[in-house]
């Protein structure tokens, strides 16, 4: 029942790694290229999250050397933001709206309906990577919820029958 | 055939299957063939009648809707072009009641012009605030919006004309113009449809801020839950850029104004104007103490125009047609209009932009047309997650900021959701808990640690152990963190879980709905 609270327990920072040669190029580019806005750090993790599908833990030493701020520093900011992952996502990622006008029209049941067809719970990946399930408070389209965003394309009034048919079409 | 389409290109009509409509009638044009022009447009704001399909024709718009793919041959037979007779033909798109009742200031042109064509924008009376700003001081500027009563549209209702002339007041080597754009709050999507469907119209609002302050740089901070919004103001920057009416000198007036847009990462406490700006210089989105107020050490420890999308976008016609046409408009001290959004469980959801004044019941009833579910209308949550749960007994109340504070809720950014009476009470007061739980920065004490024993509470009082203890506790506990909370997070919480308590106490009692949330 509590399920909500403990989305997320504290992650320790993880040892540092080798960063794979091929990430720490795609790294390197996003750090180069936005180093020099103020306030980079958000630009710079959007462009590796965008580059990678998500942040390596192995990463965060060499973005905080890049942009001259302490490995805590880039480890506190990403575990702060609900958006950022440090493991890799399934295929696609479905988001669904949990918020206030999606459950006036039976977003707790696509939820659960969600839950249960694909086996996982939020923040989780099915066996074979096809899917990642994430909570998302609130899409913009509350007129005609339940919404649900796969990939970046967004679903407005999904029903659990909608939600099957949606899955059956992905790759 | 030549024939002039609009289709909306809003995300919930995209959402709803607008670019499969688009399709269908390029390939209904080609077998026929018509020649086409499809205009892709923000949305009317009627979004049960997305996709909506307008035609041009010598009466004016028509619309038709909802348009799906297989109405579209159907259409082109009853004759389209003209107007023709059809099922969904729902008349000249200005007159369908819905429309016709409102008063868009703000929204004049979405849904009626292309949103990335400037020469649109410029032909329905775009850029004409712009234009006056240019020739007034940087007081007179200020003066204007402060007479025209314009408050924060993003929830706190503050005096735009105050927070402005703090700005110009307080000296500096440099300024900054912030636009917070973390729409978070559930049942809001002006902000969106906005930028989406008129987005030159923000940044003309953004660069008058940015002459009334004396401020040469604008953020739009956008949360990353928006990507239409976010392609679309990329490319309506560029294009300003290019036109001379973003960068250096603009329009020759030697005055420079240079905007960016900045992503947000999924955090609702990045909608505080603080915790907004610690996000923007790449920190953890933590809230700021207060004072300093943003206006005299904002980003980057420099004065700080921060507005709400709307509040911006509304400065334009202030300057356009005056501080008196605005504030005509409204009533008490709530000048001016507000684009309510109706959303969650209601048949007509969508965008009503009417000026202050108007009922709940009006705007639940007469533009919604009650649930959708056809039940009635038990709790409608006005204002976000952290507005008061407002019962049928209350509708009555006229939207207005004082109004509404007087029976313990309030307008915040305009967003009206609606609940039908299956709806459980305690659960949503859980939710609220919850939420607050999950979206903490967890600066201050009342609101990282209180929101995680509240949802303890409610769960202690649902499951019946000693409810009288359990409620007192819980009253306890809203009245901390209502007084001790560092921001609007933890203090507002208590809004919508006291609400439903005092209104709703048959469902925390009853054992029938006694059920916590979720599986």
């Amino acid at each position: 029942m509590n399920r909500g609270l403990n989305e997320q327990p504290l992650e320790p920072m993880q040892p540092v790694r080798a960063l794979a040669q091929a990430q720490r190029a795609k790294v390197l580019e996003a750090t180069a290229r936005l180093r020099e806005l103020p306030g980079a750090l958000l630009p710079v993790l959007h462009a590796v999250q965008d580059a990678l599908g998500y942040i390596p833990p192995d990463a965060v030493p060499l973005i905080a050397a890049e942009l001259n701020l302490s490995r805590a520093e880039v480890h506190g900011v990403i575990s702060f933001y609900h958006y950022f992952r440090s493991a890799p996502p399934g295929r696609h990622v479905l988001q669904i709206c949990r918020a206030e006008a999606c459950q006036a029209v039976g977003a707790v049941a696509l939820e659960k309906h969600a839950r249960d067809r694909l086996g996982i719970g939020f923040h989780q990946t099915t066996a074979d990577g096809r899917f990642t399930l994430e909570p998302v408070y609130c899409l913009g389209n509350c007129a005609c919820g339940p919404s649900l965003m796969v990939d970046q394309e967004l679903h407005a009034r999904v029903n659990a029958q909608e939600f099957d048919t949606l899955l059956e079409a992905l790759p | 055939m030549n024939l002039r389409l609009f289709l909306s290109r809003d995300a919930t009509a995209l959402a709803l299957g607008a670019e499969d409509t688009a399709r269908a009638v390029f390939t209904m044009a080609k077998r026929r063939r018509a020649t086409v022009e499809l205009v892709r447009t923000g949305s009317r704001g009627l979004f049960w009648l997305e996709p909506l399909l307008e035609v041009q024709t010598e009466q004016g718009r028509i619309a038709y809707g909802p348009v799906f793919p297989e109405d579209v041959p159907g259409l082109f037979k009853a004759g389209l072009a003209h107007g023709g007779q059809h099922p969904l033909l729902l008349g000249p798109t200005d007159q369908i009641p819905y429309l016709k009742k409102q008063e868009r200031l703000t929204f004049a042109r979405v849904g009626v012009t292309d949103p990335l064509s400037l020469d649109d924008y410029l032909a329905h009376e775009g850029y004409r605030g712009l234009h006056k700003a240019l020739e007034m001081s940087p007081a007179d500027i200020v003066r204007s919006v402060t007479d025209s009563g314009l408050r924060g549209r993003g929830g706190a209702a503050f005096p735009a004309g105050i927070k402005w002339k703090t700005v110009l007041d307080t000296a500096a080597p440099r300024k900054y113009v912030v636009c917070n754009a973390d729409e978070g709050d559930s049942g809001t999507f002006s902000d969106r449809m906005l930028m989406e469907g008129d987005p030159f119209l923000l940044i003309e609002g953004m660069t008058i801020a940015g002459l009334a302050a004396g401020a040469d740089r604008g953020y739009i901070y956008l949360r990353c839950e928006y990507p239409h919004a976010h392609r679309t103001l990329t490319e309506a920057i560029a294009t300003a850029y290019a036109r001379g009416y973003l960068g250096k000198d603009l329009l020759g007036s030697r005055r420079n104004f240079d905007l960016e847009v900045r992503l947000g990462a999924g955090a609702y406490i990045c909608g505080e104007e603080t915790s907004l700006l610690e996000s923007l210089e790449g920190r953890r989105g933590q809230v700021r103490f207060r004072p300093p107020l943003p206006a005299v050490k904002g980003l980057f420890g420099m004065p700080t125009v921060i507005n709400n999308v709307i509040t911006l976008a509304s400065v334009p016609v202030i300057l356009d047609r005056g501080a008196e046409f605005y504030r005509d408009y409204g009533m008490g001290r709530s000048r001016g209009t507000l684009p309510f959004q109706l959303a969650g469980n209601i048949r007509h959801g969508g965008l009503v932009e009417r000026a202050f004044g108007l009922t709940l019941r009006e705007l639940l009833y007469d533009y919604g047309g009650g649930s959708l579910s056809g039940r009635p209308i038990r709790a409608v949550q006005v204002g976000g997650p952290l507005g008061a749960y407002v019962p049928a007994s209350r509708f009555d109340t006229p939207l207005d900021y004082e109004a509404f504070a007087g029976i313990g809720a309030m307008l915040g950014h305009g967003g009206v959701v609606a609940f039908d009476n299956t709806v459980d009470m305690a659960a949503q007061a859980r939710f609220a808990m919850e939420f607050c739980a999950h979206e903490s920065c967890g600066k201050c004490t009342p609101c990282r640690i209180g929101s995680t024993r509240g949802v303890e509470v409610i769960d202690r009082l649902l499951a019946g152990h000693e409810p009288d203890r359990q409620e007192a506790l819980l009253r306890d506990l809203c009245e901390t963190l209502t007084h001790g909370s560092l921001c609007a997070l933890g203090g507002l919480t208590p809004a919508p879980v006291l609400s439903a308590l005092n209104h709703f106490p048959e469902d925390f009692r009853s054992p029938s709905r006694v059920k916590a949330y979720g599986p």
